[in-house]
């Protein structure tokens, strides 16, 4: 009977909702204010029914030093969360894009004062390794001008506004 | 004894390793060094993209060779000789137009080699090139315009990266030769025929050097054997004595 009782605690092991509510509390740790959900890094998640998950993630960028602590944060958070088991599984293929950066991404990046990247990976114009147009997070303009294509994050470039004369990061196109 | 095909995969999987590992170690010897910020941020995030490159190559060389050597092992105990790095990549920075000249051969072929690797009958090698590819892509954007830049520049400029072409250009033909482990690789599938890329690249490049006014280098001197043999410049030893000397003083330290 005993037995019983805890094949019935089993049966109430958190589920796949809890597992994809947990990991939108994990914050991309260069962009505090977005979660990893926001930014596409998260492909997958598969819970068992013996409280076990097993997430799927994608690197921005190959060398990116905050994808192992992001694996870290996102153990500990379904570990907290009330999951018995996790495994964090890299997958490279297909290549994370920015275009996996959602709406809410978008949104959250400009309110911290980053440029949301201004076009679809598949753009002409980046094809041709033109610069997009990029709107000026603080006010709006248009007329802002590439710096660097090297920003202060391998997932970054620097642009300057014309109009208010502040530098911000570019989220880049890739 | 012929070489079995995970042999030559794991010997393969090295070559593209090193090269991305000590051409990273070259860049990051910019960072603090930068002509201005901007290029010391371009030049630290380069070579951050290219350990990132190696760590996977050199993770799925050790699977293949199945001896429990992970990524650190492989990078940073193994000597000069059994470093398979194009010679290129170990060559000086010098100025920056020494750098960007080398950078922009060397991103032009690596652009080409993950192109090619997207197509691997390998499926993990097709992942990494399918990721490293895009990186590359950017890489080669800003080598191509500080050439042009400094090209069609001022007249210091131009004779700083026409200079820099002069002194890698030797260099250039290890990019395309084959031995018994490439030829094994490409009738699998597995690599491309790198002498096919040769024409491609040279088309690029002097597309490129037209339009930045330089002369492609008229050099007779040939040099070989990094690749392929562990035959190494008198440079690599001074880049490995500096990376290695953690694990070699310390062996399986980690922090």
């Amino acid at each position: 009977m005993v037995r019983g009782s805890i094949m019935n605690a089993a049966i109430a092991m958190p589920g796949s909702e809890q597992a994809w509510n947990l990991l939108g509390t994990v914050m991309d740790p260069e962009i505090p204010n977005l979660s990893l959900i926001d930014i596409g890094v998260i492909r997958e998640v598969e819970t068992g029914e013996d409280g076990s998950v097993r997430v799927a993630m994608s690197p921005t960028y190959t060398g990116c030093p905050a994808t192992d602590m992001m694996k870290i944060m996102v153990h500990d958070a379904l570990i907290s969360g009330g999951f018995a088991r996790v495994q964090v599984d890299t997958v490279l293929s297909p290549a994370w894009s920015s275009d996996w950066i959602t709406e809410e991404g978008h949104r959250k990046l400009r309110e911290a004062g980053i440029a949301p990247p201004a076009a679809r990976s598949s753009d002409k114009r980046h094809l041709m390794g033109l610069d997009p147009d990029v709107p000026c997070p603080q006010c709006g303009s248009m007329d802002t001008e590439l710096k660097s294509n090297f920003g202060s994050t391998a997932c970054k470039a620097l642009y300057q506004c014309r109009s208010c004369h502040e530098p911000f990061d570019y989220f880049k196109c890739i | 004894m012929s070489m079995s095909q995970n042999d030559a995969l794991f010997r393969y999987l090295l070559r593209l390793a090193d090269t991305c590992s000590v051409m990273s170690h070259r860049l990051s010897e910019w960072c603090g060094h930068g002509p201005i910020l901007e290029e010391d941020i371009a030049l630290s995030n380069i070579a951050l993209d290219l350990i990132g490159q190696a760590r996977l190559f050199y993770q799925y060389a050790g699977e293949i060779e199945g001896k429990g050597r992970d990524e650190d092992q492989l990078a940073m105990t193994r000597p000069e000789r059994d470093y398979n790095n194009l010679l290129m990549v170990e060559q000086p920075n010098g100025d920056y137009g020494e750098t960007m000249a080398r950078q922009f051969l060397f991103d032009s072929f690596n652009l080409l080699l993950m192109r090619e690797l997207t197509r691997s009958a390998d499926q993990r090698i097709r992942e990494i090139a399918e990721k490293g590819v895009k990186e590359v892509t950017y890489h080669r954007r800003h080598s191509m315009s500080w050439v042009i830049r400094m090209g069609d520049g001022t007249e210091e400029s131009h004779k700083r990266v026409q200079n820099g072409l002069t002194k890698v250009w030797g260099f250039t033909d290890e990019f395309f030769i084959m031995d018994d482990v490439d030829r094994m690789m490409a009738d699998a599938g597995i690599g491309p025929d790198l002498e096919a890329l040769s024409a491609p690249w040279e088309a690029d490049v002097k597309a490129v050097l037209a339009e930045a006014t330089l002369q492609e280098p008229n050099v007779e001197w040939r040099v070989v054997g990094g690749r392929h043999e562990g035959k190494h410049t008198e440079y690599l030893g001074f880049i490995l004595a500096e990376m290695q000397y953690m694990q070699r003083s310390y062996p399986g330290l980690e922090w």
